[in-house]
């Protein structure tokens, strides 16, 4: 089988403390690590093991520039056979459409029988799987946290409210985005890494993937990022002070409030 | 101005709360709009829900079908795609059928996609000023989209207060279609239920949480008292784990899960910041501590100075004569 | 006056001079031997290289201490004793049995050098010698299978009791010893009988009551017990011989060996393979040990050595709290692969290709569940290795990427943030934030100073621990040392990176803390972190030399340079808990307990377990992170033992156990009546 899989190189929320910068412009990038977006591990870890099992090739792909190249190297140090970057000054400022846009070129491209993504990521909106999906006219299903392969179809399991699981049957060639623990993803160790530093990989641009250069990019975003902002959160708590009826009347005020009430 | 849809989801002939949320959202891009109600679904659950949504929506559209006896995003897509005008703004619930529709369906109808949004600002032309969150809540950003071509945009459920104006009488009108029509190349096949007892707290959105304060396994009871009542589900720190007083599957921080509620009740927990790696998603965190001193204080958005094993029975005492 | 008993040398069993015998036997024993240790050796062969021929007089100081002087083994008083005397009846009674053997053949053979009074002397020294491993091989029995110590025991999931091994081996020496005196005694009953002049016996000896026994018997049934007995002990000798090498006994033979060769460095784990620098390690093809092949001729030593004694488990830790793993059975498993997989029966049955051992011989639990504490080889009497072994496990489960999610989290954050927690670089040197004013910490990215205190993850950053820091500043600061901190530039020491197997990372963490140190400038390093004393001092190369605060402590006390006030009968009564990495793996064991005892009137207890017999906490660094499937924990069963011997303050050396012995006072519900305090805090209380 033939699985592509879509990653990200994201801040790691994780690790990092996010905060605004100055003039709202941007989060303060200039402590950040990155890393491999939580979910895209997960999918890169399911599409081993299913090639694992029935054979085939993973290929991850990503659209960034040479930095973010380093998700690739990461996803291949894990077990991904092939990387693949699209890379090219016209994608700069693309929203979700212009993502999806990408892709949907570079999946043409491939014969691929099943393409993964990530179920979302922190500074995403879980939105490039089933935009690509309606770009190829595939079947979608999103939140995906168990696949069985069957022949031409796959059997996936979807993680839906209350913890329960929607099981499905999709005919392939499809698109899955992936949740967090359907599987174990395995530890890449800094060798591993060090393994894949030297890989030569591939890069496609607007030309080479036959991309009208007005549908993606700035130009083509019709969703735009205007500022960043911290909604009003108080320094330390806030000391509800009186005699415990007293208190209780007014922290069933805040959980109202807060959603923790109905 | 264009058309405002809102897509209801429902269950057991009942409306989701979102249902009367998203009106509210769609009131928020044009106050003078009309919405109208999108609902699908089979027999005669189906017909409650319209029935009952028509009190708050002047014109209910109603699709009753086979094949969606059981949600299927691509289904209701295929639906959506054939009625609805070029320019039409579609509200979703932000929920795991909302991800799994709106996105293909923005692809089909051409038109723009918002994901999550927590609140709506203005309108102005055809940008739409939009609000949400990203890096798990850490920060909020402004959006503006172009909607020029229509807009599908997925709403964070409990992000609006819902509309329970009921101001409209409005019609509902059937749309349904031939089933035949409907052939995609996803089916469902059964809903596997979670397994009983086994809670799983990432996914509660109130989290009573306990740690060394509660003393002893007896006392556990209280807090699983105020859980109840708030709908909210136990967690605890480690020390309890330890104790074997509760399920690891229990434990919030870095040894443990990893939570993302939108309130976080700490009860005699001090705060250790292992135990402060497991919350994610910046919750309203109340702490009620007797330990003036405890760390818990220092990341708490409200702090009570007390003893648990008191306040705690009377807090859900408090909550019940509501 | 009739002849002397006919000896075996001449003598016949129907018809058949029984010389061929003599002749046979020793033969066909020595080619079966040969070959078994032939086989034996294949494994050693075909493992990875291990440096063990440097510093030969400091091997043969151990030779002689723990090998020959059997150093370790009064550690279980019984068994220990038990041991040393079969131990030094073995060696008494070699030299007889090897003259016996020539005795078959030529009958008045006399081992050169023991001819007149030193074989007189030599004669009598041997029939006690094999009277008390009689009198031992009862006792030994006796405890396997009355007493039956707990150690001895094997879990269902390990196989079955080795009671039967160890009786028939027990049996098999206490037939040679009853052979061999019977062969003698009879043939001084026959001289008694014929008014002969006799050897003289020493009196209850055991040959000395065999020829009581005999006396009453005919000369032609003493003579048929003459030379039966012979041939009994002949061929048992052989049997044994042949018989060491097939389960726990081969000890017998490979202790000398695996003593000599043991580890002699302390506080280091070994490099991923002998004789590849750190700089080439990217060149390898594999990291660590997948397959038997890959353990050095070393351990796979180790896995023929064990004795299974159990000492190793009965100090473990981890086996304690009922964690999955029991040292005794990682080599009582690595002996029963090897074996099987190099097998002595039929002949010319092909070596096993090997397979992975996670998942077949060893389970992946089973290796993380251990703390390096080193109280199994602190208790090896002879010299076995576990910590090398158990990270070069994880070093290959590292390499194939099996490693538990609870531990991937930390270890991706120490890539990129230098600590197990993610937090950021810049927030590294806060806990200074709160000091008085008087405190000066420089910062030695922009000043120099004479000592760099090296302060590390824990300390930095968890908000109890940062007042250890604030407390070494202090002292460190009173004493009038001019000092400073890293900041920023410090990076996580790397010990339990090491020791969890990622060893790149490691080294990644040793370059830069070791650039960064030099770039400072600094003559001496001072820290309150025994895990960073231990790979700072033990495992990084080039530094200034190395010091734990408890020492700078201590020496600033001879100096006059702190004063401490009295106790001023505080009421408490303290004991001190060695934490791992300063007393087993530096021998650190005084400079603490001066520092504590130099509070007049101050009350310290020791608990029964202290020392290099201490009681690991529950482990440190990245084993903070780590959830074990156990079933109560190890800081609670510290915290129990410090109550025993009467205290109600645990003074630790180490922030991870203070964190560990903390948390466990509150688990234990031990609250108010038992408090954890760090040595550093201590002595700021009590500086004038």
């Amino acid at each position: 089988m033939e699985i592509l899989v879509c990653v990200k190189w994201v801040p790691d929320t994780a690790e990092n403390e996010i905060e605004v910068n100055r003039d709202g412009s941007d989060i303060e990038r200039d402590d950040l690590v990155y890393s491999v977006n939580e979910w895209d591990n997960y999918a890169v870890e399911e599409a081993i093991q299913i090639c694992d099992k029935v054979g085939g090739n993973v290929t991850v792909v990503t659209v960034g520039d040479e930095e973010t190249e380093e998700v690739l190297r990461r996803e291949m140090a894990m077990g991904a056979d092939n990387g693949l970057l699209l890379h090219d000054d016209a994608f700069d400022g693309s929203d979700g459409r212009g993502i999806a846009t990408v892709l949907k070129a570079a999946v043409q491209k491939g014969q691929y029988d099943l393409i993964l993504t990530g179920a979302q990521a922190d500074d995403g909106a879980a939105q490039v799987g089933g935009m690509l999906a309606a770009m190829l006219d595939y079947p979608y299903a999103s939140l995906v946290n168990k696949i069985e392969v069957d022949g031409d179809t796959l059997k996936v399991g979807r993680e839906i409210e209350g913890g329960n699981q929607e099981m499905n049957a999709i005919a392939m060639p499809c698109v899955l985005s992936i949740q967090t623990g359907i599987n174990e993803p395995r530890y890449v160790g800094i060798r591993g890494i060090r393994k894949v530093a030297s890989v030569e990989i591939p890069q496609q641009g607007v030309d080479t993937l036959g991309i009208d250069a007005a549908m993606v990019g700035a130009i083509g975003a019709r969703v735009k990022r205007l500022d960043y902002f911290v909604p009003d959160l108080g320094e330390g708590a806030e000391m509800l002070e009186g005699s415990n009826e007293e208190i209780i009347a007014k922290l069933i005020e805040l959980l109202k409030a807060k959603g923790g009430l109905k | 101005m264009a058309d405002i849809y809102v897509y209801i989801t429902h269950k057991n002939g009942v409306a989701d709360d979102s249902a009367l949320e998203l009106l509210a959202a769609a009131h928020k891009i044009d106050a003078s709009a009309a919405v109208t109600a999108i609902v699908t679904g089979s027999g005669a659950d189906l017909d409650k829900v319209a029935d009952a949504l028509a009190a708050s929506y002047p014109k209910v559209l109603k699709f009753n079908q086979v094949a969606l006896a059981y949600p299927n995003a691509e289904v209701v897509r295929k639906l959506l795609v054939n009625i609805l005008p070029a320019n039409a703004v579609v509200l979703v619930p932000h929920d795991t059928f909302g991800m799994d529709l709106s996105p293909g369906l923005s692809i089909k109808l051409d038109s723009t996609f918002v994901a999550d949004v927590v609140d709506i600002e203005a309108l102005d032309g055809s940008d739409l000023k939009l609000i949400r969150q990203e890096y798990a809540g850490m920060v909020s950003t402004h959006i503006s989209a172009d909607i020029a071509k229509g807009a599908v945009i997925n709403v964070r459920p409990g992000s609006f207060a819902p509309d329970e104006s009921q101001s409209a009488s409005g019609s509902v009108e059937d749309k349904s279609v031939d089933d035949s029509d409907l052939k995609v190349q996803r089916t469902f096949l059964e809903v596997v239920e979670a397994e009983m007892g086994d809670v799983d707290i990432t996914k509660s959105d109130v989290l009573v949480s306990i740690g060394r304060g509660i003393e002893d396994e007896e006392n556990i009871e209280i807090a699983d008292d105020l859980a109840e009542a708030l709908g909210a589900v136990v967690s605890c720190s480690r020390p309890i784990v330890d104790a074997k007083w509760l399920e690891k599957s229990r434990q919030v921080g870095t040894s443990g899960k990893t939570v993302k509620p939108k309130v976080y009740i700490a009860c005699g927990i001090s705060g250790s910041f292992q135990h402060m790696g497991g919350i994610k998603g910046s919750p309203f965190i109340v702490a009620i501590n007797k330990n003036i001193k405890a760390p818990i204080f220092q990341v708490a958005d409200v702090g009570i100075e007390a003893d648990i094993l008191d306040f705690l029975p009377e807090m859900t005492e408090a909550i019940k004569a509501m | 006056m009739q002849p002397g008993l006919i000896p075996p040398a001449n003598a016949t069993f129907f018809g058949i001079p029984t010389i061929i015998f003599s002749w046979l036997i020793p033969l066909v024993g020595v080619a079966v031997f040969t070959y078994i240790i032939a086989l034996r050796m294949a494994p050693l062969v075909r493992a990875a290289p291990d440096n063990r021929l440097d510093r030969i007089p400091q091997r043969i100081g151990n030779v002689l201490k723990i090998w020959l002087a059997q150093y370790r083994q009064p550690r279980y008083m019984v068994a220990g004793v038990v041991h040393i005397v079969i131990f030094a009846g073995f060696l008494i009674l070699s030299i007889r049995s090897f003259s016996l053997v020539i005795i078959g053949i030529s009958e008045d053979f006399v081992m050169p050098g023991f001819e007149g009074m030193i074989g007189h002397f030599y004669n009598y020294l041997k029939d006690y010698a094999a009277t008390m491993v009689l009198i031992a091989c009862g006792v030994a029995a006796y405890r396997r299978v009355v007493v039956k110590p707990e150690r001895y025991a094997v879990p269902a999931k390990y196989g079955k009791e080795h009671t039967a091994e160890a009786l028939i081996v027990l049996g098999l020496i206490s037939t040679l010893m009853i052979s061999e005196s019977l062969f003698e005694a009879s043939s001084v009953a026959a001289d008694t009988h014929a008014g002969r002049p006799t050897e003289f016996l020493v009196p209850l000896s055991l040959v000395w009551l065999c020829k009581i026994a005999l006396l009453p018997i005919s000369v032609e049934s003493l003579q048929r017990i003459h030379v039966a007995s012979y041939y009994i002990h002949d061929v048992t000798f052989f049997f044994f011989l042949c018989f060491l090498p097939m389960g726990k006994h081969f000890h017998v033979i490979t202790s000398l060996f695996n003593v000599f060769f043991m580890r002699i460095d302390r506080g280091s784990v070994k490099p991923v393979r002998h004789g590849i620098r750190d700089e080439d390690l990217d060149d390898l093809e594999s990291f660590g040990v997948k397959k038997l092949e890959d353990f050095t001729w070393k351990h796979i030593l180790d896995f023929y050595s064990c004795a299974d004694c159990g000492r190793c488990s009965d100090n473990c830790p981890a086996n304690t709290v009922g964690r999955p793993l029991s040292p005794r059975f990682i080599s009582i498993k690595g002996r029963d692969l090897t074996f099987k997989n190099y097998p002595i029966y039929p002949y010319g049955r092909p070596f096993k290709k090997s397979e992975d051992l996670i998942g077949r011989t060893y389970e992946e639990d089973e290796i993380w569940s251990c703390t390096t504490c080193s109280a199994c080889e602190q208790e090896c009497p002879i010299g076995i290795e576990y910590i090398d072994k158990i990270v070069d496990l994880r070093r290959g489960m590292v390499d194939e990427g099996i490693v538990p999610q609870s531990l991937q989290k930390p270890l991706r954050a120490l890539e990129k943030r230098g600590n197990p927690w993610g937090k950021m670089e810049k927030k590294r040197a806060d806990w200074t934030k709160d000091l008085p004013e008087d405190i000066k910490i420089k910062d030695l990215d922009k000043d120099s100073a004479h000592d760099l205190y090296f302060v590390d993850s824990i300390t930095s950053y968890d908000d109890r621990m940062q007042a250890i820091g604030q407390a070494t500043a202090t002292i460190l600061s009173k004493a009038g040392s001019d000092f400073g901190i890293l900041g920023k530039k410090e990076k996580d020491s790397g010990n339990e990176i090491r020791r969890f197997g990622e060893e790149m990372l490691f080294q990644i963490m040793k370059e830069m803390n070791t650039e960064a140190i030099i770039n400072t400038g600094v003559q001496r390093i001072i820290t309150a972190d025994p895990h960073a004393y231990n790979v700072l001092k033990n495992e990084y190369n080039g530094l200034p030399p190395v010091e734990h605060i408890s020492q700078f402590i201590t020496r600033k006390i001879k100096s006059g340079d702190i004063a401490l006030a009295g106790a001023n009968g505080d009421g408490k009564v303290y004991t001190y808990h060695d934490p791992c990495y300063l007393g087993r793996h530096n021998d650190l064991y005084e400079d603490p307990r001066m520092a504590i005892d130099a509070i007049d009137g101050v009350k310290r207890v020791e608990m029964q377990r202290c020392r290099d017999r201490s009681f690991c906490c529950g482990g440190g660094g990245l084993m903070l992170f780590y959830e074990p499937e156990e079933e109560q924990r190890m800081g609670v069963l510290r915290v129990e033992m410090a109550a025993q011997a009467g205290a109600n303050v645990i003074v630790t050396a180490c922030p991870f156990c203070l964190v560990n012995i903390e948390d466990a006072v509150k688990v234990a519900g031990m609250e108010g009546k038992m408090e954890a305090i760090d040595l550093c805090e201590l002595i700021v209380q009590h500086l004038k």
